[in-house]
């Protein structure tokens, strides 16, 4: 049932303008993945996925608290007796078991060195819809918050794309690993004001994406200040905030507002989820957290457009009360996250390729600028397309996260198996050594213009596979099936 | 803790749109659920308190679906092999999955008693209808222009239409004396009325069954108001979140029908929303679903449903349920047979109470007409009564001016959200109340 598309039908701007986001190069690398997805014995010759921040590392602790939990489920015979009352649950407040779940395991997070209060968690659509919440709830159109770079891509689709407001990249820069610093948000701030822009805040990401960086407690404390003295909201995004597997230990804005007195509180908002910390990104468990008793009160009528499933919520808040399990989860990922990515970046070293120091994330930050032949974005661009096409691992360039500077990439490793690392780390090899030895690298010329822009095809999904069009796609026939 | 100054308002702003009151909560709709919250009858705990008969909950079939998953355990499990649960806690694809999207397609086919054929391509899911009508109106409209609405209609509509998207609701007046139905008259006096308001209209938004008034749209006045859209070249939108809950399957006439009759021809502008919260009664697990005839919108529409995709943990759990086949005939049949009868007995009840209604064939409520008890035939008096039938009767009902109906007496009563015995408690409470007054009537 194919109809033909006249188009005399209107849509909306917001329908028809591009801020979306999907033509961005971040996705275009999905697309290599997706035509020629590797997979250990079918297509070993495959493109490996680098370029999806998932964590895929502790399924199996999950799975066989499911198989000892069956009550946690409305459709086991051990858990039908809750089927009515959950199905009929749709009260924006969310289940007072699962808010105290998740605050619970929030403060777990972080040490237990601070604790939430349920009733001022909102619940929504994933960490997607409680960023885009929280703009609803703190700016209107027009209205800009000021963004450290580099930041998640997606930013422009969840914070500027319905709301109308726009983002300020505050540079951070390699001199000094990409730190944020307080002459870079006065300098950005004063900027906007000149231009009669009202900033209505800032967002922060921590810990970062893509650094995988912790923000130092000096730094927080300052970002803080700076937001007080100028009167501006702040939302951090904690969404890797459960992924931190070494030191320094993650000091959370919760934690540092405690000991800031003279901090107007209302100012004060954490968006979370458990796609990252949980790899449950299927489950869509967003959260905003505020100090604010207004953001909280219209917030939470606002979360009627992307509550969390009951099911959802009544599986989840059996599982995060679980506090023998929670503590064991969280231990040990941050241990396989941490053994992955000294694995990963040891590797790299050995072919004298470094990475920015991290601490958290399902991901790091390399450096390749020894490796670009011209030290620009067209440069960063031209080795990417090489990776892809002769090296086929899909790894995110820097470019598409704002970064100020050419030659970093962001390389995904908690998204599969060891063995698939091995193989990546084996191609990396030996693209380094043949580059260093002069061979030229053959490029098919078909696939040099991979900066495909969607605008340039027709939008018509039965041309490509439907996984091409989203961003968030694990597929179904995915890497991650264990090597045998 | 210091020095510290109480801030009446918070130092720094918040959006025009979190301060704004088009969230639509101050109004009578939500007001008596408060009452209700905080006397709620309770059978033997609380036997005098408030029965919520204001709330549009489908809970007459839910035996049917604890019995299919008792019967069915793999819709416990994530299907054979360990990697099934992975695969599902990671999917969040905005495609949604394929065999769910399929099962919805032909569960929307059945309900249409295979009337209609539905593309599973072409639909998109999003947490609940309140968010497919939100992400649907920023699709269709800007900040500014206006959607002509039936009235009576939804209160939730204020919030989920205009809220934040900027985008005005003008009504589209419908009164008793043709049964409510929407004439052309009324579309075109609504469309000039947006015009002298400098607004532009973008959609015409149905709802189909009605919701307050509990009755499908007859197949003339949809062939109107398509030719109307048409005309205008404007969008329709068609709300069918109450297709399911038609008491008689031959009598629901959806706008796929009426597009399928004309082989498609304009059928890029029209859109249906449908979910599972009314049909099947599970409000809980947020299902809702565009379909659209217009492929942009679709693209549009999915991009959009990031913000609110629906649990892949649930869209397995339905997938499973919905494309049993067996299950969806008994179920789709069944919950018919068990509204009508409610339906039945809760007209009868009123009947004898001496209260007409509105003669209805769908929903989970039905549309009551105490115009004759009014003291004022005003929205006061209106609102005196409510407070009255609240207060002292102790039943939360849905006044028809938060509903936006332009003549005052009406009122939205559900059936379908309570036990049998309850309904009777409820009845018999009503019936006491019109014989009370019937008694001061006369001096007694």
């Amino acid at each position: 049932m194919s109809l033909e598309n006249k188009n005399h039908q209107l849509l909306s701007k917001i329908a028809t303008n591009d801020k979306h986001g999907e033509n961005s190069p971040y996705f275009d690398g999905w697309k290599a993945y997706e035509s020629n997805p590797f997979h250990p014995t079918k297509n070993p010759q495959g493109v490996i996925q680098m370029g999806l921040a998932e964590n895929q590392l502790c399924f199996d602790l999950i799975e066989e608290w499911i198989r000892n939990n069956p009550k946690a489920s409305i459709c086991t015979p051990e858990g039908v007796n809750e089927f009515r009352h959950i199905a009929n649950f749709q009260d924006y407040h969310g289940l007072p078991e699962f808010r105290n779940a998740v605050a619970n395991f929030m403060s777990k997070v972080r040490g237990g060195r601070v604790r939430f209060d349920p009733d001022r968690i909102l619940m929504s659509g994933g960490a997607t819809g409680a960023n885009e919440l929280i703009m609803f709830c703190l700016a209107d159109p027009g209205d800009a918050f000021l963004v450290p770079s580099p930041y998640y891509p997606a930013f422009v689709r969840d914070l500027c794309w319905r709301t109308g407001v726009q983002l300020i990249p505050v540079q951070c820069h390699s001199s000094n690993n990409f730190k944020i610093t307080r002459e870079a948000l006065e300098e950005a701030h004063k900027k906007a004001q000149e231009e009669n822009i009202n900033v209505k805040g800032l967002i922060i990401t921590n810990p970062s994406n893509p650094l995988g960086t912790t923000l130092e407690k000096d730094t927080l404390k300052s970002i803080v200040s700076f937001i007080n003295e100028n009167n501006i909201h702040l939302v951090c995004d904690e969404i890797y905030s459960g992924t931190v597997f070494n030191t320094p230990t993650y000091v959370s804005v919760a934690e540092v507002i405690q000991e800031m007195e003279e901090c107007k509180k209302d100012l004060i908002h954490i968006i979370y989820s458990l796609s990252k910390d949980m790899g449950l990104p299927g489950f869509r468990v967003g959260l905003v957290y505020s100090y604010n008793d207004e953001v909280v009160n219209c917030g939470r009528k606002m979360s009627s457009f992307g509550l969390v499933s009951s099911q959802t919520q009544h599986f989840l808040a059996a599982m995060l009360s679980d506090d023998i399990f929670v503590d064991k989860f969280l231990e040990e990922s941050s241990r396989r996250l941490r053994e992955r990515r000294e694995f990963f970046t040891k590797g790299l070293e050995k072919v004298n390729i470094t990475c920015l120091p991290s601490n958290a994330g399902l991901f790091f930050w390399m450096n390749l600028r020894g490796l670009l032949k011209e030290k620009t974005f067209e440069g960063e661009m031209k080795l990417w397309r090489l990776i892809i096409n002769e090296v086929k691992l899909n790894v995110s360039p820097g470019s598409a996260f704002n970064c100020s500077e050419p030659g970093w990439y962001r390389v995904c490793f908690a998204n599969m198996d060891h063995e698939t690392v091995e193989i990546a780390l084996r191609r990396i090899r030996a693209f380094v050594n043949g580059r260093e030895k002069g061979k030229t690298v053959e490029i098919k010329r078909w696939k040099s213009n991979l900066r495909l822009s969607f605008s340039s095809r027709r939008f018509d999904e039965n041309v490509m596979s439907p996984h091409m069009m989203s961003p968030h796609s694990p597929m179904p026939h995915s890497p991650l099936v264990r090597a045998t | 803790m210091g020095l510290e100054i109480e801030q009446e308002h918070p130092c720094v702003e918040l959006s025009n749109i979190a301060t704004s009151e088009t969230h639509g909560e101050n109004s009578p709709y939500f007001a008596g659920w408060k009452a209700y919250d905080e006397n709620p009858y309770h059978e033997i705990t609380n036997p005098s308190g408030v029965i919520q008969m204001g709330l549009a909950e489908n809970q007459v079939s839910f035996d049917l679906l604890e019995k299919y998953l008792e019967e069915h355990s793999e819709a416990s499990t994530w299907g054979k092999g360990g990697s099934s649960f992975r695969d599902n806690a990671l999917f969040q694809d905005y495609h949604g999955l394929k065999s769910f999207r399929k099962a919805m397609a032909s569960f929307m086919e059945k309900i249409r008693g295979n009337k209609a054929k539905f593309d599973y391509e072409r639909i998109v899911l999003t947490a609940g209808a309140t968010a497919a009508n939100e992400l649907l109106t920023f699709i269709l409209a800007n900040p500014g222009d206006a959607l002509l609405v039936p009235t009576p209609y939804y209160p939730g509509f204020d919030r989920d239409l205009r809220w934040r998207t900027g985008v005005n609701i003008i009504p589209i007046h419908c009164d008793s004396s043709n049964n409510f139905q929407i004439t052309l008259e009324a579309l075109e006096t609504a469309y000039k009325n947006a015009e002298s308001m400098n607004m532009k209209v973008k959609a015409v938004l149905i709802t189909n069954p009605s919701n307050p008034l509990g009755i499908s749209i007859q197949r003339s006045v949809l062939e109107d108001i398509l030719n109307f859209v048409t005309r205008k070249n404007i969008h329709l939108v068609s709300d069918e979140i109450y297709s399911g809950s038609v008491f008689s399957s031959h009598e629901f006439i959806s706008i796929a029908e009426i597009l399928e009759s004309r082989q498609y021809k304009d059928a890029e502008r029209c859109h249906i929303v449908y979910s599972l919260s009314k049909d099947l009664g599970l409000p809980g697990f947020r299902v809702g679903t565009i379909y659209s005839y217009n492929d942009k919108v679709v693209t549009t529409a999915r991009r959009m449903s990031s913000f609110t995709l629906i649990s892949s943990q649930t869209q397995h759990l339905l997938a499973s349920m919905l494309s049993d086949e067996s299950f969806t005939d008994n179920y789709i049949k069944v919950n018919r047979e068990r509204l009508r009868k409610r339906y039945e007995m809760i007209i009868e009840g009123l009947k004898s109470a001496g209260i007409e209604c509105l003669k209805g064939n769908a929903g989970l409520f039905c549309w009551m007409n105490m115009s004759p008890m009014l003291e004022s035939n005003t929205r006061e008096g209106e609102l005196k009564l409510w407070n009255e039938i609240l207060n002292e009767v102790k039943l939360n009902i849905s006044p028809g001016c938060s509903c936006h109906c332009s003549e005052p007496g009406w009122f939205r009563v559900c059936f379908a959200n309570m036990s049998e015995e309850t309904l009777e408690l409820a009845l018999k409470r009503i019936r006491d109340f019109m014989n009370n007054k019937d008694r001061k009537d006369i001096g007694i």
